[in-house]
């Protein structure tokens, strides 16, 4: 129990007031994925409680033979800044999406099978979405091995039923 | 700004971390980690020795670069220093806060 008076020299501790951060995912792009494990893991660099709810297209981060193989969008997609036409031709995605994971290589940012290895033994979660999972024809065995739980809304929703806990859809 | 950890002035930042490494030794690696509220074990030294050797060498630290050391892995840095510990670990071993995102 705490007491009422104050410690004369307080600690550099206080009370946190975000404890818990859950995130989704419903994207298979590079961007989406590396956003989501960022954030996830940075929480947990923090000691922050930390969790990913991986939904439709989101479950492609963990399926082992895609994993490592996400594009980034090369049309409907401004910020690449290559004329839809153009990001349109065969192999275009592809190329841009290789050198868009080099580029992240050269600052030691993890692939996504190792990030999710890195960010589980931080101790952060990883569940994936009942309903998208029938959607695909997907069952856990088809999933990363180290997953938490597959969850209904429901279910993702009553996790969040802590103080502190903050959502949010990447 | 001047801080007493271990009954010694030393120089820190606003957020703790020591300003000059060289000022560091185990009782003050004790001192700021009982502020952290760890009890540090040999076990920690090994940790804290690498992570001032790196620091040494010029290395950005990452929690990726920690885990891929060999001196500790990933699972028990975090047992080791609990909620958060790259910056925790790098307060109590004297180098700079690292400005990692992974």
């Amino acid at each position: 129990m705490e007491t009422v008076e104050a410690p004369a020299k307080a600690p550099t501790k206080k009370e946190k007031k975000l404890r818990k951060i859950m995130i989704i995912n419903s994207k298979a792009t590079i961007d989406s994925v590396y956003a989501a494990l960022i954030l996830a893991n940075g929480a947990r660099m923090e000691g922050i409680e930390s969790e990913i709810f991986c939904t439709f297209f989101g479950l492609e981060m963990l399926q082992k033979d895609k994993m490592d193989h996400l594009h980034v969008a090369t049309v409907g997609n401004p910020g690449l800044h290559i004329p839809t036409m153009i990001g349109g031709l065969p192999g275009m995605e592809t190329l841009a999406s290789t050198m868009m994971r080099k580029e992240m290589d050269k600052l030691d940012i993890p692939p996504v099978s190792e990030f999710l290895e890195i960010y589980k033994a931080s101790g952060g979660k990883v569940f994936a979405c009942k309903l998208a999972m029938e959607m695909f024809h997907l069952e856990k065995k088809d999933l990363w091995d180290d997953l938490d739980e597959v969850l209904t809304v429901g279910d993702f929703y009553n996790r969040a039923d802590e103080e502190g806990t903050q959502i949010i859809f990447v | 700004m001047e801080a007493v950890i271990a009954n010694r002035p030393v120089e820190v930042n606003e957020q703790g971390y020591l300003l000059d490494m060289n000022q560091w030794d185990k009782e003050i690696a004790r001192g700021i980690a009982l502020e952290e509220g760890i009890e540090l074990t040999d076990r920690h030294f090994e940790v804290l020795n690498y992570l001032r050797k790196e620091q040494e060498s010029g290395t950005a630290l990452s929690i990726r670069r920690v885990g891929k050391s060999g001196v500790v892995d990933i699972k028990e840095f975090y047992a080791l220093f609990p909620e958060g510990p790259l910056k925790k670990a790098s307060r109590i071993a004297g180098i700079p806060k690292p400005a990692s995102c992974i």
